[in-house]
């Protein structure tokens, strides 16, 4: 619990030319800035939104796989879902940690998130109305996120990389339970295999907005470059999951919903890649602004658990408090 | 084939999928995130014992069913699970409970099984005795800080004291089918695993500060497959897919 003794700690520093270029120079050393260095203010704000945002897209994320937990078809999919979505509370957990090491605490965390002040990943604010979202959501979704977060294991922040080591073990061994589901409806009956197509058509434009707005209209990219938490940009990063996964759709006969989807040999400096149509970015910003369809449904979940769980925590705490006076007593 | 064991195995397979699946109900609504984490590891443990049980089932049967042939494709009257592991989730507090009741009583059955004359369920008595022990731990501190803690959380735990006692005598039932095994050394005496179950219960009571209620009636029922109308509408989701696609491999 070493994080404790820093929230509310002070963190001002005095942000001279001197101090920020000797910090730059140890970012582009490749040294890692631990939670007691000096760092600059915006460094340590930038680090908190992002790691708060991720923890809070873990949280929010169990809602909507939660959702198909009592309704898994078979106990081995029962066990494996339930054991997925604990992963994601296990990541939540993680990150808030590396989150507190930078001075913010879980519960005003959690309040940001409750009151709509912190942002958490807008994929999750898409329904899950079939089994074979299920299955979607691990490989696209986790895959998508896989894509983000492995470059996220090379982090300056040490907290933040580390963590990020865990966590990518595991939403990778999820992309590849995602993927097996969905290949199993794929080979099943012509009914499970519309379901998979289906689940892919909702997923597939929602999957690529999870890298964020074109670099060209990006507002947090370049300094998160320069300070090396972000190691590839945006478009970047879209472009090589677009290219992992149209093959991965081939292979088990499910169609992308892209009709200008293409391969171009001269794309990835002659590597080859997909050139792709249009993202629909109004539809991105509506649902980033809260009106897609489960905004509102995932936020008014995570308000009733933890409104629900107020009396709980006040028990748990009323106890500890009579045990610590009876100890001194 | 034993029809007799294989009735037992099958109403013991029955309590761990339907109080691993009402556990699960929980998984992302949590009061805080670390029972996000500890409930669905409960969860697993039921499910997962559940599904050992129901392959020894179909072994003991020898009919080419499956293990999930038994979670998913019977109807309401076959289900043997007691009626304390079906009880809605209600609060935490009733959760935390009904998971204690539970455990105190499975603990002690496990433990005895590691001299079971059935080699199956000696050798699974060994792994389930372990999870079985964090149940009583985990939902035992819970116990204990709700009845200690505020006083609202002392009178939900006194609420679901008196809500869920009434069915605890169930648990200590024994048909004609459990008997035959109880004789063959395969499952060990109820009465036995009844005092060992109100120690537990007395000590972390007493710890918690709440009483052992006296009940006017005990219910029972769900052993023979008379169940509460809570029961159906979690069928209905536990079997939705099985049922609206037969037939499909998932």
């Amino acid at each position: 619990m070493y994080s404790q003794g820093l929230i509310g700690a002070d963190n001002k520093t005095e942000e001279t030319q001197a101090f920020l270029d000797a910090f730059q120079k140890r970012i582009d050393a490749e040294e890692k800035i631990e939670p007691n260095d000096p760092m600059p203010l915006a460094y340590r704000n930038t680090l908190i939104r992002m790691i708060g945002q991720h923890a809070h897209s873990e949280i929010v994320g169990m809602l909507p796989e939660g959702n198909w937990i009592t309704r898994a078809p078979t106990l081995r999919r029962k066990v494996a879902l339930l054991a997925k979505v604990q992963d994601e509370g296990g990541h939540g957990l993680y990150l808030y940690s590396a989150a507190e090491t930078l001075g913010v605490s879980r519960e005003q965390m959690t309040e940001e998130l409750l009151d709509g002040t912190a942002k958490y990943s807008s994929i999750f604010n898409y329904p899950t109305p079939t089994w074979a979202d299920i299955g979607t959501i691990g490989w696209l979704v986790d895959g998508a996120a896989i894509m983000n977060q492995v470059p996220l294991c090379r982090c300056s922040y040490g907290p933040y990389a580390r963590a990020m080591i865990r966590v990518c073990k595991e939403e990778s061994f999820h992309q590849r339970q995602g993927y097996e589901l969905v290949k199993t409806l794929c080979e099943g009956t012509a009914e499970q295999k519309a379901m998979a197509q289906d689940s892919l058509d909702r997923w597939w434009w929602p999957s690529l907005m999870m890298f964020g707005p074109s670099d060209t209209d990006s507002q947090h990219s370049d300094k998160s470059m320069q300070w090396k938490i972000k190691r590839f940009t945006n478009d970047e990063l879209r472009q090589k999951f677009i290219d992992a996964t149209v093959p991965q759709a081939e292979l088990i006969g499910l169609t992308v919903p892209d009709k200008d989807l293409t391969w171009n040999p001269t794309k990835n400096r002659g590597k080859g890649g997909y050139d792709f149509g249009e993202i629909n970015w109004d539809e991105f910003w509506r649902v980033v602004q809260g009106h897609g369809l489960m905004n509102k449904d995932r936020i008014a979940a995570r308000k009733k658990a933890w409104d629900e769980g107020a009396w709980v925590r006040e028990a748990a705490q009323a106890y500890a408090a009579k045990q610590q006076s009876s100890s001194v007593a | 084939m034993n029809p007799a064991l294989l009735h037992s195995v099958v109403q013991i397979a029955d309590d761990h999928l339907i109080l691993g699946h009402r556990m699960s109900e929980w998984c992302g609504h949590a009061p805080m995130l670390e029972e996000d984490l500890s409930m669905p590891n409960m969860a697993l443990d039921m499910i997962g014992q559940a599904r050992t049980l129901y392959t020894y089932a179909a072994t003991i049967e020898n009919q080419g069913r499956t293990e999930d042939d038994f979670a998913y494709l019977r109807n309401d009257r076959e289900y043997l699970n007691c009626l304390l592991v079906e009880r809605p989730n209600g609060d935490f507090a009733h959760t935390m409970l009904r998971q204690l009741y539970f455990a105190a009583y499975m603990h002690p059955f496990w433990e005895a099984m590691h001299k079971s004359t059935d080699n199956t369920l000696q050798a699974l008595s060994f792994k389930a005795v372990k999870e079985i022990a964090y149940h009583i731990r985990h939902c035992g501190e819970w116990i204990v800080r709700l009845g200690d803690g505020t006083d609202e959380s002392h009178e939900r735990i006194n609420n679901a004291v008196s809500a869920l006692h009434p069915y605890t005598a169930e648990l200590f039932e024994v048909d004609e089918q459990r008997l035959a095994g109880i004789e063959l050394g395969i499952f060990p005496a109820q009465a036995q695993l009844r005092q060992v179950w109100d120690k537990t219960i007395d000590q972390i009571f007493h710890q918690a500060k709440i009483k052992v209620p006296r009940t006017d009636f005990n219910q029972s029922g769900g052993r023979k497959g008379l169940h509460t109308e809570d029961f159906g509408l979690l069928l209905s989701q536990l079997q939705y897919l099985q049922r609206a696609y037969p037939g499909s491999t998932w």
